[in-house]
């Protein structure tokens, strides 16, 4: 297939499936929903970060007979949600390990009566010291999770490292840092849960991972398959935030749901999402670089630590990401990745997009502006002259098969940005100014799909069917919360079929309905399912040519005509694939080494930043954008996935900061966690280079997690070309800057001007 | 319990309502669960985010900060009655096309704010559409797709053919 092929629909920005039911407030959100006798459910939570709970009583002036109450000790299956590693309790036992830990839950038939009620069961605790850093975990004093306190660790090496220093023209050394991001989708979490003794229990929430919210629910609940059902209600956004956390969510509901006898709603109100759900890893990551005299990278060393929270969640495959994208879109024949998750005392971290790629690369990309400082090179000439190229071998030694086209994504940004003139003209014009301005650039790579074995370990199925009123369904366990699965997944089941894009709809998203495609993470729904619905309709095709009587250029009515023949046959008309690895794909999770990703999309970005010397402020200006992520499906959603990205880096570049007050979140509200609005973003440029990738969706790549990677670290580069000064932390807020500026200042007085 | 309770009366989308309800319960709530246009959406509770904007008497009000005892005798407009006789607003067909609108949750309120810019000002410059939005969150866009709607619907709607469904104003 070429950039150009011919496609009818695919290419093509059709309008949004679900985009009616949105504009024209019809659509259902889990808050929006209502029914007859039900009752609402609230959370008693931990109010320090580490201790034994001693007693839990009720105030008796209130009338708890009114009151459903839910322990522990109601819990009738496993009381662990089931990730990776299955340590945390759905309901604190006897101890507790962060704040806002769960331990009580409260059904009532009035809401307005929860509150009062939640603030009269009293905890009694014995408080243990608390862990509540990277560097506080590290010293292993307290133990407080496993032997070591480590969630996962892992070794990355190629060459030898050791070998290098002795002969480096250059040795750069550098340490960066990140905060916790919030994913302030403007929905918070909310699920309804059902019970009944014939059915079992079903939910209906906002989430993203149908099958993870089961996996969990069997498990608690002690129930089979069948007698559990998940229902992903319209989500509003959700960007990582709603991958492992709907699973306690919709725990909590069921537990209140079967001891209450009622349908119970659980809506979190914006304090109690905000300080008691995941958020984005923090890291510290230092990097020891050596170069030879040309600026060829010789050897990466790196240390990379995340504190991963009270439990281990998600942290072990964030790492394992962080780890692989530690080491940039670079060759290096030397390398060696140290990476650690710690346990801490902190709420949980989890998933957010890009899911330990921001992290990484930040460090990465800042530490090139500094080698590039410290042995006097252009910054875009040190990258050019370690990029990866098609026939290399990245950190994991994985070949670059497939066309790298980094130089043109760079030669592009440097044009339409204007890259040399503009800097040239800062230089002159910051000398007499109180406004410094400066151009910073990223480039990066962002592998799409899961880490090394785990799209196999997945095992993904999904299709189409035709229902007996002609009805073309998408199956997939892959759900729509903004970022466009509905309209993509449509479109490449149209074309494949030659039908037209009103000819498909999407199967509910319910696990009585829909095969288990696999999460929605990752960035692997247009590539990874995109191509098993490709795969699944062209399968269709063949079988009703084979066996339905279709003819080849079939019309409309012929294709429905070939249905029903095959349905009066055979009972149902449908057709499944599961994942097939793209051949030659080979992974070694001892090692490390092999094909991290199916495939990788490449980005180059340039952030224009103004530092006002007389408030500290730090404002981006401009942002240019040049990425290839494949086939580009549908191009007013992929601007749009880009852009949204791009804002949200800028956020955790400059804005977003989460106030701890032993490990608890002070600032828990929308008036003090502050995200870019209309009025802070700049104008975001968006070009697509497109190489389509064979084993993808109609050629598509990933997209989704791209643009959180590159604006940090494009930001604070511009902010050192700006002023000359290095800042190695996100967030980077104006009192960071006046702390470093204004120091300076007084030290070299005269004040900057 | 209702009889206790004031009637208070409005006019909401053109048509008359009357709800006995706690005189301090919020629009918002009364919109959502005694009037049952749940297309307003709570994202904070405290007037940051604007999810919940609906128009009331012409102004733009985040709809979570107003006692329904406010809203006796007024003209309230929410998402539900942008779309005329079955005919999307131009704003909203703009959202479509332009890519206005991903998860959909602060839509209803950003599309609320857009019409009150719109009619105040029925030519904005980006300037005056990046303040005229700036009270409404919206996490999925980065605003790009946005700021764009609203000018394509702009400019359709100073089209000499734009006052066919009765929205232009």
């Amino acid at each position: 297939m070429s950039a150009t092929a011919k496609t009818r629909i695919v290419g093509a920005s059709v309008p949004r499936k679900e985009g009616i039911d949105k504009l024209v407030g019809r659509a259902v959100y889990v808050d929006d929903i209502e029914r007859e006798g039900m009752w609402y459910g609230t959370t008693v939570r931990s109010t320090i970060p580490r201790g034994r709970i001693r007693s839990i009583t009720c105030d008796p002036r209130i009338d708890w007979s009114e009151f459903t109450v839910v322990t522990a000790a109601n819990v009738p299956g496993k009381n662990h949600i089931q990730l990776i590693v299955a340590d945390q309790p759905c309901l604190a036992d006897g101890a507790v390990n962060h704040c806002d830990e769960p331990i009580v839950l409260l059904a009532h038939a009035d809401k307005h009566k929860l509150r009062e009620a939640a603030a009269a069961v009293r905890i009694e605790y014995e408080p243990l010291p608390a862990v509540l850093s990277i560097e506080e975990s590290e010293r292993q004093d307290p133990i407080i999770w496993g032997d070591d306190n480590v969630f996962k660790s892992f070794l990355l090496e190629k060459g030898n490292v050791d070998g290098v220093w002795a002969q480096a023209a250059h040795i750069v050394e550098g340490e960066y840092r990140t905060g916790a991001q919030e994913h302030l989708y403007i929905e918070n979490n909310g699920m309804i849960a059902e019970w009944s003794a014939n059915d079992g229990l079903t939910v209906w929430g906002s989430l993203q991972c149908p099958y993870y919210v089961h996996k969990t629910l069997k498990a608690v609940f002690d129930l089979p398959d069948e007698k559990v059902r998940v229902i992903q209600t319209e989500t509003g956004g959700a960007f990582g935030g709603k991958e492992d956390y709907p699973s306690t969510l919709a725990s909590h509901a069921g537990l209140l749901a079967m001891k209450s006898g009622h349908t119970i709603k659980m809506v979190y109100d914006r304090m109690e999402d905000l300080a008691a759900t995941t958020k984005r890893h923090p890291s510290r990551i230092r990097h020891r670089t050596a170069l030879d005299k040309d600026g060829k990278l010789l050897a990466m060393e790196i240390d990379l630590a995340t504190d991963g929270g009270a439990y281990s969640t998600l942290s072990s495959t964030v790492l394992s990401r962080a780890t692989l994208h530690s080491c940039g879109p670079y060759v290096c024949p030397n390398i060696r990745v140290r990476s650690r998750a710690w346990a801490t005392n902190m709420v949980p971290y989890g998933a957010f997009r890009g899911f330990g790629a921001p992290q990484a690369i930040f460090a990465t990309e800042r530490h090139m502006d500094e080698i590039a400082a410290q042995i006097g090179i252009d910054p875009v000439e040190l990258r050019r002259r370690n990029f990866l190229h098609q026939g290399d071998q990245n950190a994991t030694e994985q070949l670059m098969r497939e066309p790298v086209m980094l130089d043109e994504l760079l030669d592009r940004a440097l044009a339409q940005s204007d890259y040399y003139a503009r800097r040239e003209r800062f230089t002159r014009e910051n000398a007499n100014s109180p406004v410094k301005r400066g151009l910073g650039l990223a480039t990066f790579y962002h592998g799409s799909g899961f880490t090394g074995s785990g799209e196999l370990y997945l095992n993904s199925l999904a299709g189409i069917d035709v229902t007996a009123d002609n009805k073309v369904r998408v199956m997939v366990s892959n759900t729509e919360f903004g970022q466009g699965t509905n309209t993509i997944l449509t479109q490449i089941a149209a074309e494949a079929l030659g039908l037209a894009f009103s000819d498909i709809s999407m199967a509910p998203p319910d696990t009585a309905v829909i095969p288990n495609s696999g999460p929605t993470v990752a960035s692997r729904t247009s590539m990874v399912v995109g191509r098993l619905i490709q795969r699944a309709s062209l399968q269709l095709l063949e079988t009703l040519r084979n066996d339905g009587g279709l003819g080849a250029n079939a019309s409309r009515d012929e294709f429905f005509a070939a249905c029903d023949r095959y349905r009066t046959a055979h009972g149902e008309v449908k057709s499944l694939c599961r994942y097939e690895a793209p051949p030659g794909i080979f992974w070694d999770d001892k090692t490390y080494h092999g094909e991290a990703y199916g495939a990788y999309a490449w980005a180059v970005y340039v952030a224009q930043v103004a530092v006002d010397t007389r408030d500290y402020s730090a404002e981006v200006e401009e942002f240019w954008t040049v990425q290839e992520v494949g086939r580009v499906l549908h191009p007013v959603m992929a601007k749009g996935q880009i852009e949204g990205g791009v804002a949200q880096g800028i956020g955790y570049a400059l804005y977003e900061r989460v106030v701890w007050q032993n490990g608890r979140m002070a600032n828990n509200q929308m008036t003090n966690y502050i995200m870019p609005t209309a009025a802070d973003v700049p104008p975001i440029h968006v070009i697509f280079e497109e190489i389509p990738f064979k084993f993808g969706g109609y050629g598509a790549k990933g997209i989704g997690e791209l643009p959180h990677d590159g604006p940090a670290p494009a930001i604070l580069n511009a902010i050192r070309d700006a002023t000359g000064v290095s800042f190695n932390s996100i967030p980077l807020l104006p009192e960071d800057i006046f702390a470093v500026l204004a120091a300076r200042e007084i030290q070299e007085e005269p004040a900057i001007k | 319990m209702s009889e206790c309770f004031p009637s208070i009366t409005m006019r909401v989308n053109g048509e008359s309502c009357t709800v006995n309800v706690p005189p301090m319960k919020r629009l918002l709530d009364v919109l959502r669960e005694d009037l049952h246009l749940t297309g307003a959406k709570e994202g904070c509770g405290e007037g940051e985010c604007g999810s919940c904007s609906v128009r009331l008497d012409g102004e733009l009000v985040n709809s979570c900060l107003i006692p329904v005892l406010q809203a006796q005798g007024a003209e309230i407009q929410t998402v539900e009655g942008l779309a005329a006789n079955g005919v999307l607003h131009p704003l909203q067909e703009c959202f479509l096309a332009c890519g206005g609108a991903q998860c959909g949750i602060c839509t209803p309120g950003m599309l609320m704010a857009a019409a009150q810019l719109l009619e105040r000002n029925p030519n904005p410059s980006m300037a005056e559409i990046r303040e005229g939005l700036a009270g409404n969150l919206c996490r999925c866009t980065g605003f790009m797709r946005i700021f764009e709607s609203v000018l394509a619907a702009a400019t359709q709607m100073q089209s000499p053919e734009a006052d066919k469904a009765g929205h232009a104003r």
